[in-house]
């Protein structure tokens, strides 16, 4: 077991992890970050995506001990201060861009780290940023243009 | 118009307090037996309740899949939950709203006409009453049984179905909440089972030391029969333990699969229930030139974005089981639960919450016994399973593989004077409780009930392997025979539509042919052919219009445009797909326009959600899609080895409905799925100048394709 501190949405937050443990289970299981999800453990899906000091990673597999100092960002960090759904959160909501909703904590956490790099993208920009987050209902095209609508929103 | 008479759900489920409750905090509980998974059903429900009672959607609440509150409706399936449970809980609405204003009369001593309902408050004659629908709902017996005869709210009244309504479930799921998966309860128990490889295998020698070694010492095993459960406190612990049990186990009763089963021309041969619908003869068949196709389709998954899941707690006291399930009926659920575990029913609570999307008959129930057997042997506690990735892939139910040939006889004026088809196909949908068909788990716990031939949906339910077969074309006599496979190489069950996919892909592919031979534009040939079908020529007339037919040229030259048609079971939504494809050595899809006839559309936007995903997923299927097997089962058992569209192959899509509001609600959920297939396969036939038969429609079959024209 391995004591590791780091901060999570901006708070500085102590947990203790297995030597091998993937932050997915931390987060979920000791910190109440369920946005994170397992999908596949294997980083082929997309679903448990959060970012690590501004870049996108896989919580499934990337162990809980190398966040140890660095920023955590996920979902349950992106609303507004006053509760109200963010900027990605709203664009989402405005384009009704889910079907089961499954897979958009992922989608969410990977247009965030689109926009932080390139805050006007072309379609082409975004396809290529969603390339690798799996949607099962095929809610694709809805979510190229929440991920439109949100970099049109925060600009 | 709406229709009056009572659901097949009101049948079976007909008293009110069973569907409607008025609670003390103004607000009206609907129950119903559907359950979301994906579709928006909860919001589509609600806005029908709050428009036939005359209140604000924000009065209504949904409780979904409640074996103690709800009424039993089986199955969320085949496009059925707004125009059955929606229906019901429209007539429910309307006849609690009149027995409701017939009482009020009573105590005000006026006629039910003078009295009027605003946001659930009561006036007679414009003046206020002091009563209201909470205050007078004491008064009224709600045990009595729905008569189905209340009137109804004229569609030209209503202010709240028919509008764009956004989602109730989306703003939690933005949030990272809302779904079964996002709460554990504190101090749960981790559950990932060791599935036992096939029903007949029997597990002979277990490494169990070595697998709580692997868990790191925090690892409990629960046996029960062939049944193998690793639990733990400590999540990581128990996934780590479950990804080395299969190597620390050895079973006698393995399978040993020819590596031809894994494809739909294997069907062919097979011992089969044979079964003849239609009402032609082929022997009393016109003469003249025959055309023919024959496709085919390999089994494919559900393939749920997340693992299947559930919650469970025995109380060993009270002697009851609670279950947190995001199957599709928590009814049938509950009395598959007490058949494996031997228990009473009555005995056991089930409820939904909100699942990864599943498409059909995936591993969530099959989860939900998992749990349950833990939580007997740990009572008192909650127990959470949750299946690993090679595990929802490779024991979850595929959806069959088919092969399907259809000919037609041609007339001198270039159409069909007869249709025959052959259906090869495994059965479609073996819910537990069919015959010699039990719970995933349970196969592990006593032998298998007898083996009983398998049992398509009948007729009067949209049939299995022929549902879609019968084309509402203008074609002659049909004659359609389905040669259903006895013995299917894996568990196969309901996946979204069925064998619609193939028939249509058959059907369409064939009119596709008949045009060309006709020398007729497939557009124009597809609307002689349905002359009697106005609704169905609507949304052909239409998608030509948006997608820009009347500009597709000869084909030929790698560039195509496909169009496709059908109504979903002959009775669901009327659905016309166009695509454009680029076929250079693999297939793009370049545009999708969809335009669908659904009756009433309770929540526009909802439906076209609907059409849009139905495209997605028919493309990926006809595209990309394949289970593979190996002697010992399904050997794909991950997104690698299972590949389905991705977002750089898909392009924009343009959904359309036709708004026929004085038309009953027609399903959507499955109606775009064949046609989008079915264009997309007319699309590269036109592309190429050539079809390809078999799907998926993969680079290795354009190229072979490709090789042959060079060759020929």
């Amino acid at each position: 077991m391995a004591e590791i501190e780091f901060k999570l949405n901006g708070a500085p937050v102590a947990v203790k992890a297995g030597d091998d443990e993937p932050l997915l289970y931390v987060l979920r299981n000791q910190l109440g970050a369920s946005s994170v999800r397992f999908g596949c453990g294997l980083e082929q899906c997309g679903c448990c995506v959060v970012l690590v000091d501004g870049a996108k990673a896989y919580a499934c597999t990337l162990p809980a001990v190398s966040v140890a100092d660095k920023l955590v960002e996920t979902v349950e960090g992106l609303a507004r201060p006053d509760g109200r759904p963010g900027p990605i959160q709203q664009a989402f909501l405005d384009e009704q861009a889910g079907q089961c909703g499954y897979c958009l904590s992922g989608m969410l956490m990977a247009t965030k780290a689109l926009l932080a790099a390139n805050p006007t993208p072309s379609r082409a920009d975004i396809v290529e940023a969603l390339d690798d987050q799996l949607c099962r209902c095929g809610a694709h095209a809805r979510i190229v243009k929440a991920v439109a609508r949100a970099a049109g929103a925060s600009t | 118009m709406i229709r009056h008479e009572l659901t097949p759900s009101l049948k079976s489920n007909p008293r009110l307090n069973r569907w409607i409750a008025f609670l003390p905090d103004r607000t009206v509980r609907i129950a119903t037996g559907k359950v979301e998974i994906g579709q928006g059903i909860r919001t589509a429900l609600r806005q029908i309740a709050a428009e036939e009672l005359d209140i604000p959607l924000t009065r209504v609440w949904i409780a979904s899949g409640d074996t103690e509150i709800g009424p039993d409706e089986m199955y969320t399936t085949s496009s059925l939950s707004v125009s059955v449970s929606g229906a019901s809980i429209r007539l429910v609405a309307a006849e609690a709203k009149r027995l409701l204003v017939e009482r009020t009369a009573r105590r005000l001593n006026c006629a039910a006409a003078d009295v009027t309902v605003v946001d659930g408050s009561f006036f007679e004659a414009e003046e206020t009453t002091g009563l209201d629908y909470w205050s007078v709902a004491p008064d009224i017996d709600w045990t009595v049984k729905a008569s189905g005869r209340a009137e109804l709210k004229p569609v030209k009244d209503y202010r709240i179905v028919g509008r764009e309504t956004p989602r109730e479930d989306l703003p939690a799921k933005v949030r990272g909440k809302g779904f079964l998966h996002d709460a554990t309860p504190d101090g749960a128990l981790h559950v990932r089972a060791l599935r036992q490889p096939n029903p007949s295998a029997k597990l002979e020698r277990l490494d169990e030391a070595a697998i709580v070694k692997a868990g790191g010492g925090a690892v409990e095993i629960v046996r029960r029969g062939d049944f193998v459960a690793l639990v733990s406190a400590n999540e990581w612990a128990v996934e780590k333990a479950a990804a080395t049990a299969p190597a620390r186990a050895e079973w006698s009763g393995l399978l040993d699969l020819p590596p031809e089963a894994e494809t739909a021309a294997w069907l062919r041969g097979q011992p089969a229930v044979e079964t003849v619908y239609g009402d032609g003869r082929p022997e009393v068949a016109a003469t003249g030139e025959t055309v023919e196709v024959t496709v085919s389709r390999p089994y494919i998954a559900h393939a749920s974005i997340g693992p299947s899941a559930a919650l469970a707690r025995y109380d060993a006291d009270a002697a009851t089981l609670e279950i947190v399930s995001h199957g599709q009926g928590m009814h049938p659920l509950r009395r598959n639960l007490a058949l494996a575990l031997e228990i009473n029913e009555a005995s056991i609570h089930c409820r939904h919450a909100d699942g990864p999307g599943c498409y059909g008959h995936n591993g969530a129930d099959d989860a939900a016994l998992d749990a349950a057997i833990v939580a007997m042997a740990r009572p008192g506690q909650w127990v959470r399973s949750q299946w690993r990735r090679e595990e929802e892939f490779g024991f979850e139910p595929v959806g069959p593989a088919m092969l399907v040939t259809a000919r037609a006889t041609v007339g001198a004026d270039g159409r069909p004077k007869d249709w025959t088809t052959d259906i090869w196909s495994p059965v479609h949908v073996q819910r537990p409780g069919a015959p010699g068909v039990v719970m995933l788990a349970a196969q592990a716990l006593r032998p298998l009930p007898p083996w009983g031939p398998p049992q398509d949906p009948p007729p009067e339910r949209g049939y299995g392997g022929a549902r879609n077969a019968f084309p509402l074309y203008d074609v002659g006599p049909t004659h359609i025979r389905h040669h259903m496979t006895e013995r299917a190489p894996v568990r196969t069950s309901a996946l979204r539509g069925l064998g619609a996919l193939p028939n249509v892909f058959a059907i369409e592919s064939l009119i596709d042919e008949l045009a060309v031979k006709a020398g007729v534009d497939p557009m124009a040939y597809r609307l002689t052919l349905l002359g009697k079908v106005p609704r169905a020529q609507a949304v052909i007339e239409r998608v030509a219009e948006i997608s820009g037919w009347a500009a597709r040229d000869a084909g030929g030259a790698g560039e195509g445009l496909g169009l496709a048609f059908a109504q979903y079971k002959n009775v669901a939504a009327y659905a016309a797909v166009v695509v454009k494809v680029t076929v250079a050595e693999s297939v793009r899809l370049d545009g999708v326009w969809a335009v669908a006839d659904a009756g009433l559309a309770v929540n526009p936007n909802g439906v076209r959600n609907q059409l849009e995903g139905g495209c997605v997923q028919g493309a990926s299927w006809a595209l990309k899609e394949a289970v593979k097997l190996d002697a010992g089962g399904i050997a794909s058992r991950d997104w690698d080895s299972y590949p389905i569209l991705k977002f750089s192959e898909i392009p924009d899509i343009v959904a359309e409905i036709i708004d026929c509001p004085d038309e009953p609600t027609l399903g959507v959920g499955e109606c775009t799925v064949g046609p989008t297939a079915a264009a997309i396969g007319n699309a590269v036939a036109h592309a190429l100048g050539r079809r390809i038969h078999d799907m998926p429609l993969t680079r290795d079959r354009v190229m072979a394709t490709l090789l042959a024209d060079e060759a020929g």
